[in-house]
C-alpha cells in the first residue's frame, strides 16, 4: 500500500487548532530559537517531551506523517553520523575532558563526551520536528497569513507563504503522480533499484514537478492580479482571528520557557550543559 | 444611437515573445447590455482579445499595441489592471485555479479584502453573493469538497462582487463535464437578465454556448474579424467548418438529409430551429431503421477487472466492480467528475492498489506486478502532459523509456523513429519540447508511451484543451492506430462527441460499479442513465423527438455519415 495521507492543514477542533496562527508563530520560532541555541540536555529533555506532548494533543494521527518522519529521520541519522566522520573530538573539545570507550584509529576514537554531544543534538532533532509538523497541520494557511501580515510582514509575503502552505498538499500529490507516470516509464524508483539509480531517478521527476508548480504559480498570480491583489499597501483578511485567552495564556507560557531557557545559561555559564566536570 | 461599452479600433497587436503579430486591424463593438460570444480555432487569438479587454496585456503580456480600445469610453491604455477589474470581471478557464482563497466565502471576498473592505462587510457580501448564486450551504467548504459546477459559480460570485458591468468569460466550459456547463451557461444567461449586464463568451464550443441565446456571434480566424453577425445568420453561412469549428450537430443532420439551411429559420436553437413538412419527411427518410450489432462471440478478453474494491479516507470508491476490456475495442470510460474513473485507471496501472478483487491481464493475474512490469503491456497518458515530460527534446523524450530498459541503441533509434513517424512527429524529432504546442505536447507523450508497444492504451481526456481541427487529428490518429495495429484504447472522457464517433462502447461508472456498458446510441437514447454519468442529451435527441423518430435509430445514422464523410475526406 502506498496511499499514503498528505502533510496539510485539516480542521482538527481542538486547543491547538484553535489558537490564533500568530500564537503558533510565534511559538515555534521562540521555543526553536531557544531549543537551537541551549545544549542543556535537561531543558532538551524538557522541551522534547513538552513538544512530542503537544503533537499528541493536536490530534494529528501517526500515519499522516509516517511518510515524511521516515524521510526526516534518514535524514537526521546521516547528519549524525557526518558530524562525528568531520569532528569526532568535537564533543571533546567542547566539554574540555576525555572519557574513552573505544580506542579507534588517529582521531576517530569514540568518548562519552562525543556520544553526549551528539544526543544533544538528536534531542533538538526530535523537539523541532514535531513542533514544525504541529504548526504546518493545524494552521490555516489564510489566517495564518492575516497573522503574519499583523505582525508586521507585508501582504504580499504573508500571502506567498500561505499559498506556498497551501499548494503543498497539491504538491506532493502531483509529485506522487509523476514519479508514478516515470515508473511507468521504466524508472525504477521503488525499494528495487540501486541507491544511485534511484537518486538519478528522482532528478528526473523535479524537470516535469517545477514546469507543472511554475505553471500554476502563473495562473494564480494573474488570477489575484485580475482581482485586484497588490492594488493598496493594506489589505483585510476574511480569516482574520482576534486573540483569545488561551492565546495569551500559551503566549505566557512560552515566554516562560525561553526565560528558563536563559536562566539556564547564566547556570551553566554558557550554553552547555557540562556532566563531565 | 447607444455609445459602445467595449469598442475595439483598428486593433493590432503583437506579443513581446513572438515574431508575428497576433491581431491585425480588428474592428468591433459591443453594446450595454449585450451577450456576444467571441470563437475561433485554438491560435485564432481570441484569448487574446481577452486579454486586452481585461488588462493582462500588458500587465502579465507586454507587447506592441496599435488602434484604440475603449471601455466604457475610456481609453484601457490609461487604465491599470486593477482599474479594470473593476469594470470587467473575468472569469478564467480553469475555476480550480481562479480558486485562491482556501474557503468558497473568503474566494468570494478576495477582490474586496483587496480593497481593503472591513472584515463585516466581507462577510456580509460573501454571504449575499453565495444567496444569490443558490451557494450558501457550502460557504465554509474547501475547494476540494465542491464539485466543478460549484466551482464556477463561486468564481461567479467572486467577480460579480465587483458589481462590474462587464463579465468576460474565458473558455467557461473548458473544464466542466456536459452537465455543469449546462448549468453554467444558464447561470451566465440568468445574470446577464437579472443585472445590466454585458456579457462577453470566449469559446470555440458553438453549439454549447448556444444553449441560451446570444445576440450576437463575433468569429475570429488567424487574427483577423471574419464574421461579426447574429448567430442565425452565421450558422445559415455555414463559415463555422471552414475556420476549423464545429457546427451544431443538429444543423450537420439536416444538411446530412440533404436540407438547404439557408431557406430554413431560426437555424440557431434546436428547439425553435422551424422545421416544415417537407424537411421533416426528409429527415425522416434519412433516418435509418438500424440492425443491432451482432456480438462476435468468440473475443477473448484481454484485460479483466474481477470484483475491485477500493476505498480511500474511509470513503467507497470502487465496491466490487467488474470490467472486461477486448483485444483491440475502443471503450470511453464517463461518469461524473470524482466518481473514480482516474482511481480505476491507476488501479489498472498499478499506481494505486485495489483494497480487494483481481486483475487479470491476458490470463495472467498482474496484482502483483510492478507498475514497470505492468507498462510493458499498459501505457497511461495523463491529462497533463507537463506531468510527463521530463526530457529536453522530443526523441530523447520518446526514447526514454527504451532507454531506462536497456534496449540496444540501433533498435532504439529504429523504434523511436518509426513511432514518430505513426505520430507525425518526425520533422520534429530534433525540436526542444518547450517550443511545442499543448496539442503536440499530448501527441509526444503519447509516442513516448506508445514506443513500449503496449497492448492497452488508457487515455485521460485526451482532447481537452484542444480545438476541433485539432482533436479531429488527434482522435483520427488514435482510431488509425487502433486499426493498423489492433491496439485497445479506454478513454477517460466527458466528450459526447468523440463516444459517439470514435468508440463502440460506452461504460459508465457510477456508485464505485458500472452502470451501464453498452453501444453509445442507447446511452445516448436514454435520459436517466445520462444523467448518471453527467452527460446532457445531445440536440440530435431533441431533434429526434421533434420529428417523431427514434432517437436511437437517429444517432446512429447520423453516427455511420459521419463516419463516411471522415472516410471521404
Amino acid at each position: 500500500m502506498n496511499n499514503n495521507v498528505l502533510i496539510g492543514y485539516k480542521q482538527r477542533d481542538n486547543f491547538v487548532d484553535h489558537l490564533t496562527g500568530t500564537t503558533k508563530l510565534i511559538g515555534l520560532i521562540a521555543l526553536s530559537v531557544i531549543g537551537m541555541v541551549s545544549f542543556d540536555t535537561r531543558f532538551l529533555l524538557v522541551l522534547t517531551i513538552g513538544s512530542l506532548a503537544l503533537f499528541r494533543l493536536s490530534g494529528i494521527k501517526f500515519h499522516e506523517v509516517s511518510f515524511i518522519l521516515s524521510f526526516i529521520t534518514a535524514f537526521s541519522v546521516l547528519n549524525l553520523i557526518a558530524v562525528y566522520i568531520f569532528g569526532p573530538q568535537y564533543g571533546v573539545h567542547l566539554y574540555g575532558s576525555e572519557h574513552v570507550i573505544w580506542q579507534g584509529v588517529g582521531p576517530y576514537n569514540l568518548t562519552w563526551e562525543q556520544l553526549f554531544y551528539e544526543f544533544n543534538l538528536f534531542l533538538k532533532y526530535i523537539f523541532t520536528v514535531p513542533l514544525a509538523l504541529v504548526f504546518l497541520m493545524t494552521t490555516n494557511p489564510s489566517e495564518f497569513s492575516s497573522s503574519l501580515n499583523r505582525i508586521g510582514v507585508s501582504y504580499r509575503i504573508s500571502y506567498a507563504v500561505s499559498l506556498a502552505l497551501r499548494y503543498i498538499p497539491d504538491v506532493q500529490n502531483d509529485y506522487r503522480q509523476i514519479s508514478k507516470a516515470q515508473q511507468a516509464r521504466g524508472n525504477e524508483i521503488s525499494k528495487k533499484g540501486k541507491l544511485t539509480h534511484r537518486v538519478k531517478a528522482a532528478a528526473q521527476i523535479l524537470l516535469p514537478l517545477i514546469f507543472t508548480s511554475l505553471d500554476r504559480i502563473e495562473t494564480i498570480s494573474q488570477a489575484m492580479e485580475l482581482r485586484r491583489f497588490g492594488k493598496l499597501k493594506k489589505r483585510s483578511w476574511y480569516a482574520e482571528k482576534p486573540m483569545k485567552r488561551s492565546d495569551f495564556a500559551a503566549l505566557m507560557v512560552i515566554a516562560l520557557v525561553v526565560v528558563i531557557g536563559i536562566c539556564l545559561f547564566k547556570l551553566n555559564a554558557g550554553r552547555f550543559y557540562d556532566p563531565f566536570r | 444611437m447607444k455609445k459602445p461599452i467595449i469598442s475595439f479600433q483598428d486593433v493590432s497587436f503583437q506579443y513581446q515573445s513572438q515574431s508575428e503579430p497576433t491581431l491585425h486591424h480588428l474592428s468591433f463593438d459591443i453594446y450595454p447590455g449585450e451577450k456576444v460570444l467571441i470563437a475561433g480555432a485554438s491560435g485564432s487569438g481570441k484569448t487574446t482579445i481577452s486579454r486586452l479587454m481585461n488588462g493582462l496585456i500588458p500587465s502579465a503580456y507586454p507587447g506592441e499595441l496599435s488602434g484604440k480600445i475603449f471601455i466604457n469610453g475610456e481609453s484601457v491604455t490609461d487604465q491599470t489592471i486593477f482599474d479594470l477589474s473593476l469594470r470587467v470581471g473575468t472569469v478564467l478557464q480553469d475555476p480550480d485555479t481562479q480558486f485562491v482563497g482556501l474557503t468558497v466565502a473568503e474566494d468570494i471576498a478576495f477582490a474586496l479584502e483587496n480593497d481593503a473592505e472591513d472584515q463585516s462587510v466581507l462577510k456580509q457580501k460573501a454571504k449575499d453573493w453565495a444567496k444569490q448564486l443558490k451557494i450558501p450551504a457550502i460557504l465554509n467548504n474547501h475547494p476540494q469538497e465542491i464539485s466543478g459546477g460549484q466551482k464556477q459559480r463561486v468564481s461567479m460570485a467572486g467577480v460579480l462582487v465587483d458589481e462590474g458591468k462587464i463579465l468576460l468569460f474565458d473558455e467557461p466550459l473548458a473544464s466542466l463535464d456536459p452537465i455543469a456547463g449546462r448549468e453554467s451557461i444558464e447561470l451566465i444567461d440568468d445574470m446577464q437578465k437579472n443585472g445590466a449586464t454585458t456579457t462577453v463568451i470566449i469559446e470555440h464550443r458553438i453549439e454549447d454556448v448556444l444553449y441560451r441565446p446570444v445576440d450576437r456571434i463575433i468569429l475570429i480566424d488567424q487574427g483577423k474579424l471574419v464574421a461579426n453577425d447574429t448567430p442565425n445568420t452565421i450558422l445559415k453561412s455555414g463559415i463555422l467548418a471552414k475556420l476549423g469549428l464545429r457546427e451544431p450537430l443538429y444543423l450537420s443532420a439536416l444538411k446530412y438529409a440533404g436540407i438547404d439551411l439557408t431557406q430554413v429559420a431560426d437555424v440557431d436553437s434546436v428547439g425553435k430551429v422551424a422545421l416544415s413538412a417537407s424537411t421533416i419527411s426528409a429527415l425522416q427518410a434519412w433516418v435509418k431503421p438500424q440492425q443491432a450489432r451482432v456480438q462476435t462471440m468468440d473475443v477473448k478478453p484481454m484485460l479483466q477487472a474481477n470484483n475491485i474494491s477500493f476505498s480511500y479516507d474511509s470513503k467507497q470508491v470502487l465496491n466490487k466492480l467488474n470490467l472486461n476490456i477486448n483485444a483491440g475495442e475502443m471503450v470511453s470510460l464517463v461518469g461524473r467528475n470524482g466518481v473514480g474513473k482516474t482511481t480505476l485507471s491507476n488501479i489498472i496501472t498499478g499506481f494505486l492498489h485495489q483494497s480487494s478483487g483481481d486483475l487479470v491481464l491476458n490470463g495472467h493475474s498482474i496484482n502483483e506486478a510492478s507498475i514497470k512490469e505492468r507498462a510493458d503491456h499498459i501505457g497511461y497518458v495523463l491529462q497533463d502532459p507537463n506531468m510527463m515530460i521530463s526530457k529536453n527534446t522530443v526523441s530523447e523524450e520518446v526514447a526514454l523509456g527504451l532507454t531506462l530498459r536497456a534496449v540496444a541503441p540501433d533498435e532504439i533509434e529504429r523504434r523511436v523513429a518509426e513511432t514518430l513517424k505513426v505520430c507525425g512527429l518526425f520533422e520534429f524529432r530534433h525540436w526542444p519540447i518547450s517550443a511545442l504546442s499543448f496539442g503536440q505536447k499530448k501527441r509526444v507523450t503519447i509516442a513516448a508511451i506508445l514506443v513500449l508497444n503496449p497492448e492497452l492504451l488508457i487515455l485521460d481526456e485526451p482532447t481537452a484543451g484542444q480545438d476541433w481541427q485539432h482533436y479531429t487529428e488527434m482522435m483520427t490518429f488514435i482510431r488509425d492506430l487502433n486499426r493498423k495495429i489492433g491496439i485497445s484504447v479506454i478513454f477517460i472522457t466527458h466528450d459526447m462527441h468523440l463516444m459517439m464517433e470514435y468508440t463502440d462502447r460506452v461504460v459508465v461508472l457510477n456508485n464505485g460499479v458500472i452502470a451501464y456498458d453498452d453501444q453509445p446510441m442507447k446511452l445516448f437514447a436514454n435520459l436517466d442513465l445520462l444523467k448518471q454519468a453527467s452527460l446532457v442529451e445531445t440536440s440530435l435527441f431533441t431533434l429526434a423527438q421533434r420529428i417523431k423518430v427514434d432517437p436511437e435509430a437517429l444517432i446512429a445514422s447520423f453516427i455511420n455519415q459521419e463516419k463516411v464523410v471522415q472516410t471521404n475526406e
